[in-house]
């Protein structure tokens, strides 16, 4: 009796929450494990097994997808190092007692609570008709550039747009990382005659390593996933220079209809993100420090 | 790092370097906000300047075009049932994982969490066939179905953190008092729950308003658009009009910004407690 109660609990309290996670998850990841390894156009009844073809033809052959990969890797390394730094400067410097520290947090935290879609209109505007105009008043070269028109200016545009959007999110989180390190360290460092520089360099960064572990996962997978912005600010343009990995495997699918394709595409991409991930993850654990 | 110390020159001249940084993050809502009320010929000719009159006209016609209480209906309804959802079945689910750890239970946390490393675009193929043979394909409870799925692995994550540090002798006492395992649950855990769950409904809420590729995907039917979609298609259409496309945009973005500036607070403590257990 006693058993059969527990088993009717086991399923009253964690069915429904297994149940949508296996359909809407579990099953398809099985499915797109299952599909790499096809040659499936997404509406056939038939799908022909093809082993590791995909997997070669992405490897070997597909100049788009390297491409893609390329960009994305570029567009990470920026994104990850800009977005951090301009999100840890900002926490200290909201950390200091400003009078206006509590407007300032939510303005820089503002364009995160904005869609990655609206974002990227709105800076479409920003770079093709804001900074003309500014280029025409103020005759800085730096807003008369071809903004989103080549292909340097249109990476450095999507950088500038997402680490605009990041860096407030980062900011909350050093903030609290901040908020952690003990005072008396700060006042004991300052009466051995330490530098601000010192200060910062030996005191706060390694007490604020569960911080940093914290951001680097999220720039990271932020940068990697990237798409909704790709979308609205470029549509991968100009001749698909800014084509994320994302999107490259969303017009597989569903602009070619190469679905067999493109669940490979999509499998290596998460392996490579997962790899990424624990390795920077258990890099950033080790140097975390016990206060 | 000079908390302790009082207001001077240092603090004055970050002050100021802090008010300068802000208003350059405004500049991007600036423009846009201040072209969305001029007419065509006034946003070509002076993109930087405030508009000449208070003209309202490009909101009024994208209020039609856009269809736009319909999409803002669907993407309230969309984001409150799926909060109710995700926190009826992760709350529930955390609850038991914590309190029954039997090796069955580990295990099954162990893919709830693993499975937040996934991104999207791996599954988002075999998903729309998956979608499509349970009938969630173009309907809206389907995709709040979908929002289920995608959310329980972070959302029980959150909520199983925070129940390890409930005691359990509250509950104990509880269940000596002849309380059944779903009353303790209902009357005694949840209600403790509430900070956890404040800040699982706020992440989920700006998660599910903004996403655009899920209900891209899902919906198909224009009268099933949400903020996001109508506004994507909105400006597809409209690019090079600016005058519309940018009333469109505002139109878009401003429920989302209201719904922060009112609860700032809690978003910002809500990311801070979310983001430092997770």
């Amino acid at each position: 009796m006693k058993t059969k109660k527990s088993w009717i609990q086991q399923w009253v309290f964690v069915g429904p929450a297994l149940l949508f996670f296996t359909l809407i998850v579990v099953i398809p990841f099985l499915m797109s494990i299952y599909y790499s390894f096809t040659e499936w156009n997404g509406v056939a009844a038939e799908v022909k097994w093809t082993g590791l073809d995909n997997f070669k033809a992405i490897i070997f052959d597909d100049k788009d997808f390297h491409r893609s990969f390329w960009f994305t890797v570029r567009f990470s390394v920026a994104e990850i190092i800009f977005t951090n730094l301009l999100g840890f400067l900002l926490a200290l410097l909201l950390t200091q007692h400003l009078k206006t520290r509590n407007v300032l947090r939510t303005v820089f935290f503002m364009p995160n609570v904005i869609g990655g879609l609206l974002l990227g209109f709105i800076w479409q505007f920003v770079f093709v008709k804001g900074f003309a105009t500014l280029g025409e008043l103020t005759n800085i070269g730096f807003f008369q550039l071809p903004w989103l028109g080549d292909e340097p200016t249109a990476f450095w545009g999507i950088v500038i747009v997402s680490v605009w959007q990041g860096a407030g999110y980062l900011m909350v989180i050093y903030i609290a990382g901040l908020a952690n390190v003990p005072k008396e360290l700060i006042e004991a460092a300052r009466i051995d005659g330490a530098t601000r520089w010192d200060m910062l360099k030996s005191v706060t960064i390694p007490l604020i390593m569960p911080s940093v572990t914290v951001c680097l996962f999220l720039t990271i997978s932020w940068a990697f996933k990237m798409f909704d912005l790709n979308l609205s600010l470029t549509k991968g343009g100009p001749f698909g220079a800014t084509e994320s990995v994302a999107m490259n495997i969303y017009q597989e699918a569903f602009r070619n209809n190469r679905y067999g394709l493109g669940t490979a595409k999509a499998l290596l991409f998460f392996i490579i993100v997962a790899l990424i991930t624990i390795v920077q993850v258990s890099i950033t654990k080790k140097r975390e420090v016990e206060v | 790092m000079e908390n302790t110390r009082s207001y001077n020159g240092r603090t004055l001249l970050l002050e100021i370097v802090g008010i300068i940084v802000a208003l350059l993050f405004l500049v991007p809502f600036y423009f846009v906000i201040v072209n969305s009320m001029k007419n065509f010929a006034e946003i070509v000719a002076n993109t930087a300047n405030l508009p000449s009159s208070f003209y309202l006209d490009n909101y009024t016609k994208v209020w039609k075009i856009m269809n736009y209480p319909k999409a803002f209906t669907n993407s309230l309804l969309i984001t409150v049932f799926a909060n109710i959802g995700l926190v009826i079945i992760s709350s529930m689910a955390a609850y038991r994982l914590v309190r029954s750890p039997s090796k069955f239970n580990n295990l099954l946390f162990a893919a709830f969490v693993a499975a937040m490393v996934i991104p999207f675009q791996s599954i988002m193929i075999p998903l729309v066939k998956v979608a499509d043979k349970a009938g969630l394909m173009d309907s809206i409870p389907g995709l709040v179905i979908c929002y289920f799925g995608f959310g329980v692995s972070l959302n029980l994550f959150l909520y199983h953190g925070f129940i390890k540090s409930i005691p359990r002798e509250i509950e104990e006492s509880a269940t000596v008092d002849g309380s059944s395992p779903y009353g303790v649950f209902w009357r005694i855990i949840f209600p403790l729950l509430k900070p956890m769950t404040v800040t699982i409904i706020l992440l989920n809420t700006l998660w599910i308003w903004n996403d655009y590729l899920l209900p891209s995907l899902v919906l198909t039917s224009p009268g099933h658009r949400t903020i996001p979609l109508s506004t994507f298609s909105f400006f597809g259409q409209y690019t090079k009009q600016w005058d519309l496309a940018l009333a469109g945009l505002v139109l878009g973005v401003i429920p989302v910004v209201l719904f922060f500036l009112a609860l700032q607070r809690h978003i910002i403590e809500g990311i801070t407690a979310g983001s430092v257990k997770g």
